[in-house]
């Protein structure tokens, strides 16, 4: 059981990393963007604003806790 | 060669470089500590099993469909990319410590030391333990770029080769100089290949959840620069922020004192 928690473990830090808050980002961006496609309205610029908010956000939030 | 193909191979190659950097120093220190012979098994079993991760990993994703997979990719590079990113940001700007190879080599070394004394003669298992650790957790992150990257182009022997140059390239100069490689400019590369994961992951993420780039593949050549860009600007705004703060802080300090 303590390895199958570890292998999680490491799962999580392996993908998600330590802002968990970049992962769910992403795959709410993406989200709206695979929503948005459907209607005819252009989508392209969303994941960029979305990538460089979250980014800004992640820096952010790390710099005021340092 | 395509543009993204190129793109594709200076980003593998980049990023298989910093990781390869940083396994080379760990498999130096315990070798050179206690043995290189057990080291080396290490190292050799690793990639082995980082080979087998590929063979099975590959074929599996290359089977998704188009936007499945870009869309699944897109949004593990781009994770994976801002993460690299943020903490290269942190790095220039000063406040996260420059990663330091001879740090890191000295602190494997002290380590393997106080592990207790070794018989060359003999197998030892602390120096295959964390050489067969350290190539494995560090190859980990070329496996996934290299199959991210690759299987996104339909070209994964392209990703391949450019992660297998950067190894070679990393090796032979560890071999040569007998020595962690402090000359390598890490945390340059390292925020030169968040730039590229990020930028690539925006890309083929937003294409796979269905948005249209204007002016298709060539949208990357604006991309790339506007995430270089604004991740330099967040660079010197907390430079900036940091000198200001200091700058503050001295005359109260003064005031105290």
């Amino acid at each position: 059981m303590r390895r199958i928690e570890g292998f999680i473990q490491f799962l999580w830090d392996f993908v998600v990393g330590d802002d968990w808050r970049i992962a769910a980002g992403v795959v709410v961006a993406l989200g709206v963007t695979a929503l948005v496609a459907d209607t005819s309205l252009a989508t392209w610029w969303i994941m960029p604003v979305a990538v460089l908010a979250l980014l800004g956000a992640s820096v952010w939030h790390a710099a005021r806790s340092r | 060669m395509s543009g993204t193909e190129l793109g594709l191979a200076i980003s593998v190659f980049l990023a298989c470089a910093v990781e390869a950097v940083e396994a080379v120093t760990i498999v130096l220190a315990v070798g050179h500590t206690r043995s290189w012979r057990s080291s080396f098994t290490g190292v050799g079993v690793a990639l082995l099993v980082l080979a087998a991760l590929t063979a099975a990993l590959g074929p599996a994703l290359t089977a998704l469909p188009i936007n499945v997979l870009r869309v699944v990719v897109g949004g593990l590079l781009l994770i994976f990319g801002l993460q690299w990113l943020r903490k290269a940001i942190l790095r220039a700007s000063g406040l996260k410590a420059l990663h330091d190879e001879d740090e890191a080599f000295a602190h494997e070394s002290a380590a393997a030391r106080a592990a207790g004394a070794v018989d060359p003669t003999q197998f030892d298992p602390y120096s295959f333990t964390i050489s067969f650790k350290g190539v494995l957790l560090e190859g980990l992150e070329v496996v996934f770029i290299v199959l991210t990257f690759g299987a996104n182009q339909h070209n994964v022997p392209l990703a391949a080769a450019a992660a297998g140059v950067a190894v070679l390239a990393v090796i032979l100069a560890g071999v040569a100089v007998h020595a962690p490689l402090t000359r390598v400019p890490e945390n340059t590369l390292k925020f030169a290949v968040g730039v590229m994961l990020t930028s690539f992951g925006t890309f083929w993420g937003a294409e796979g959840a269905g948005a249209h780039w204007p002016g298709g593949d060539a949208a990357l050549l604006v991309i790339i620069p506007v995430t270089l860009v604004v991740a330099l600007a967040m660079v010197w705004l907390l430079r900036r922020r940091r000198a200001e703060g200091r700058a503050t802080a001295a005359p109260e300090v003064a005031a105290r004192a």
